[in-house]
């Protein structure tokens, strides 16, 4: 047994005496392939409303308040699913925001927000996490969709090209300022600007 | 022979005029169910809710302003009034939305609240946003002032 083991090691060790360099070239092509994309399959999982409402968490609280909401049914059927708003499409952006989420992990484990009362409790708190977010990256993951460039402000209702036209042209504010609680149930909004 | 001709001409006009009057037959004003209890009856075509924000008058008395905006979505609740993301005091001037009356601040005794008044809080229990459809019954309201410049040219 023990012997074996020596034998894999060295083989491990200097593998180029053992076999080619071309076997382990393409072996080393071959594996990285099959590594790399078995780690974006399993990224994509993870990037599946059917993985986030997995978690009675979601599926108990904010799924059900999206579920009224126009961006779940509405009259053309396109609708947003989790990830579309709550993760960004850029690679390095999604790995950065998927270690950040690793803190949602340790939530689950230890029950943070495991009943209503509880989740209601910290409403304020996550949902100034997601302003914030949206604050600090001009609403990107609103204008996936929403592109202004292509907003046609004489098929808006008057309220709304007035807003468009001026705040949101010059850059002066961006989508979360006003559109706060379109997908989910608002939080307790005392102190917040706007409200 | 004479008369019963001309009693009988002034009933048919009388029920004519009758008929004309209404624009909905009477059965059909006192229920909201248009077919028999057994049946499942085809509900009418949704109404769309009017979006122009332009302010109208109002149907009746002291009727409170109708709300001339879709408000879709608006969250009402202890947690948060929408409304009052534009029609409060202090959101008027960027909003440029009708200010929220002084007499939604007080309370029963009169007194002047700092925020809205519990029993004024829930907005659409009398404002209503209006739905682009043929009314049922002819509104024949006539507003004070109207009645006043009538009568003072007569």
């Amino acid at each position: 047994m023990l012997d074996k083991l020596k034998k894999v090691w060295q083989v491990l060790k200097r593998p180029s005496i053992h076999y080619s360099l071309g076997f382990l070239t393409l072996g080393g092509f071959v594996a990285g392939v099959i590594f790399w994309g078995g780690f974006n399959t399993a990224l994509e999982a993870t990037n599946q409303e059917a993985f986030c409402i997995s978690c009675h968490e979601m599926e108990n609280n904010v799924y059900q308040e999206l579920q009224s909401t126009i961006h779940f049914s509405n009259r053309s059927g396109v609708r947003a699913t989790c990830p579309d708003c709550h993760v960004p499409h850029e690679w390095t952006d999604k790995i950065a925001r998927k270690m950040q989420a690793s803190k949602e992990v340790w939530g689950k484990i230890f029950g943070t927000i495991n009943t209503r009362e509880k989740f209601e409790a910290k409403r304020r708190e996550l949902a100034e996490h997601e302003w914030d977010r949206l604050k600090a990256n001009d609403s990107l993951e609103c204008r996936n969709c929403h592109n202004f460039d292509y907003m046609d402000f004489t098929r808006q209702s008057t309220r709304a090209s007035n807003m468009h036209s001026t705040s949101l042209a010059s850059g002066e504010k961006t989508c979360i300022d006003c559109h706060k609680g379109i997908a989910h149930q608002l939080p307790d909004m005392e102190g917040v600007e706007g409200f | 022979m004479k008369l019963m001709q001309l009693v009988s001409l002034a009933a048919v006009m009388s029920l004519s005029l009758g008929v004309n009057a209404e624009s909905v037959p009477e059965d059909k004003i006192s229920t909201l169910r248009q077919a028999p209890l057994n049946v499942e009856s085809t509900p009418p075509r949704m109404q769309k809710v009017m979006n122009t924000d332009v302010k109208q008058t109002r149907n009746y008395p002291m009727q409170p302003p109708v709300i001339p905006h879709k408000i879709d979505g608006y969250q009402i609740d202890t947690k948060v009034n929408k409304c009052m993301s534009c029609h409060a005091r202090n959101r008027t001037k960027e909003s440029q939305a009708p200010m929220v009356s002084v007499t939604h601040y007080m309370d029963r005794q009169n007194n002047f609240l700092a925020n809205l008044s519990p029993r004024r809080y829930f907005c659409t229990q009398c404002h209503v946003s209006q739905l682009d459809a043929k009314p049922q019954v002819e509104n024949e309201f006539v507003d004070i002032d109207q009645l006043i410049n009538s009568e003072a040219k007569h």
